[in-house]
């Protein structure tokens, strides 16, 4: 019955599972937007400049590129480019 | 000039076709010109909530590889003529879409639609780039449930960075955030994050808050878009986005569990 359950209700009632989804959420995405941000500001003109050079020679659409600055261990900083070429490209 | 808006989530099944095409067909019976785009190509399912399934003929693709002509593809709605849907092709082709082809056809809309209403995929692979790229704003939809919020914020992120906006340096994409499947009982049982929790995660202003609601499965059911069930409270929900959408400010309903009587607090139930 609610009036019994009302007098038995404890006073303290334990963390929600809302509550624990909220603080688990502020702690991953705060984490996440800072690894987002972590990219130096040099980067998408870096790319269009590697793009621009590498059309002089070969076809590369935007979606078979990708580019990726990664920190390694907190002291390496690791450039990673990615080019998919098709099959009759290249061995011109 | 065209407003051209995607609807996207990062995270599966949180209703951005619902949406959209709720969305959609709102902004169109408010005397709007309004195009809805499905991006989602190879599993095309915006015609199916919209009821007009078995009148596509040719699609998206086809117009990106002239194999028809724009006016060909576009499906004018049969309930109100201001809107039209141009759906996805069925066919895998994942190259299909390019920025470039992809702008010709949204340049080619913007010339006669108030609104273009972009239907992203889910993920964030290169058809959800793809939708999001030449976007103005953004509606992020998003359930209160972990997984959602954090595909969310990571939308955000992309929406930041990728879209033509962000590449050209002007002004950024206007976001939206768009709460549905919302739940107050569960929200006052401590089970479901408050509006006010996903607000404070995500810090992008709220459009609207669409409650879980059984008017959304008989509406994709019967593919009437739920905004025209305007007894139901996703229905109305729904007509509140579009309000506020052009320009209103409208107070947010369907927040609070509906107050008990007495009785019902003694006696439970």
């Amino acid at each position: 019955m609610a009036l019994l359950d009302y007098f038995l209700r404890k006073k303290d009632k334990p963390a929600t599972t809302a509550s624990k989804a909220k603080e688990r959420l502020q702690i991953i995405v705060a984490h996440e937007r800072n690894s987002r941000n972590k990219q130096p500001d040099y980067l998408p003109q870096l790319t269009e400049d590697i793009l621009a050079v590498l059309r002089k020679y070969i076809k590369v659409s935007d979606e078979s590129f990708s580019i990726n600055l990664d920190n390694k261990d907190g002291n390496l900083n690791v450039l990673e480019l990615n080019i998919e070429l098709h099959d009759e490209q290249g061995k011109g | 000039m065209a407003r051209i808006i995607v609807v996207t989530s990062g995270k599966g099944g949180v209703g951005k076709t619902t949406s959209s095409a709720a969305i959609g067909l709102g902004l169109a019976l408010k005397g709007n010109k309004v195009v809805l785009i499905d991006f989602d190509i190879g599993l095309r399912n915006l015609d199916l909530i919209m009821g007009c399934e078995r009148r596509v003929v040719y699609d998206f693709v086809n117009v990106i590889n002239g194999e028809a002509t724009l006016n060909q593809a576009l499906i004018k709605d049969k309930r109100v003529s201001s809107l039209s849907v141009l759906p996805a092709s069925q066919t895998r082709d994942k190259d299909a879409l390019t920025k470039e082809n992809v702008g010709k056809v949204l340049e080619e809309l913007g010339k006669t639609f108030d609104f273009i209403i972009c239907d992203s995929p889910a993920g964030i692979e290169a058809g959800a780039m793809m939708a999001l790229y030449y976007a103005d704003e953004a509606i992020v939809t998003t359930n209160p449930e972990v997984s959602s919020v954090r595909d969310s914020d990571r939308i955000l992120g992309m929406l930041a960075s990728r879209s033509r906006r962000a590449e050209l340096g002007l002004e950024p994409i206007k976001e939206h955030l768009l709460l549905t499947r919302y739940s107050p009982k569960r929200v006052a049982d401590g089970e479901m994050l408050s509006v006010e929790d996903v607000e404070d995660i995500l810090s992008i202003p709220l459009l609207g808050v669409i409650p879980e609601s059984q008017a959304v499965l008989k509406a994709s059911n019967a593919g009437e878009p739920v905004i025209l069930d305007t007894e139901s409270d996703a229905g109305q929900a729904y007509q509140d986005v579009i309000d506020r959408l052009l320009g209103d400010t409208v107070d947010f309903r369907f927040l609070q569990t509906e107050k008990k009587s007495i009785f019902s607090r003694i006696f439970g139930g």
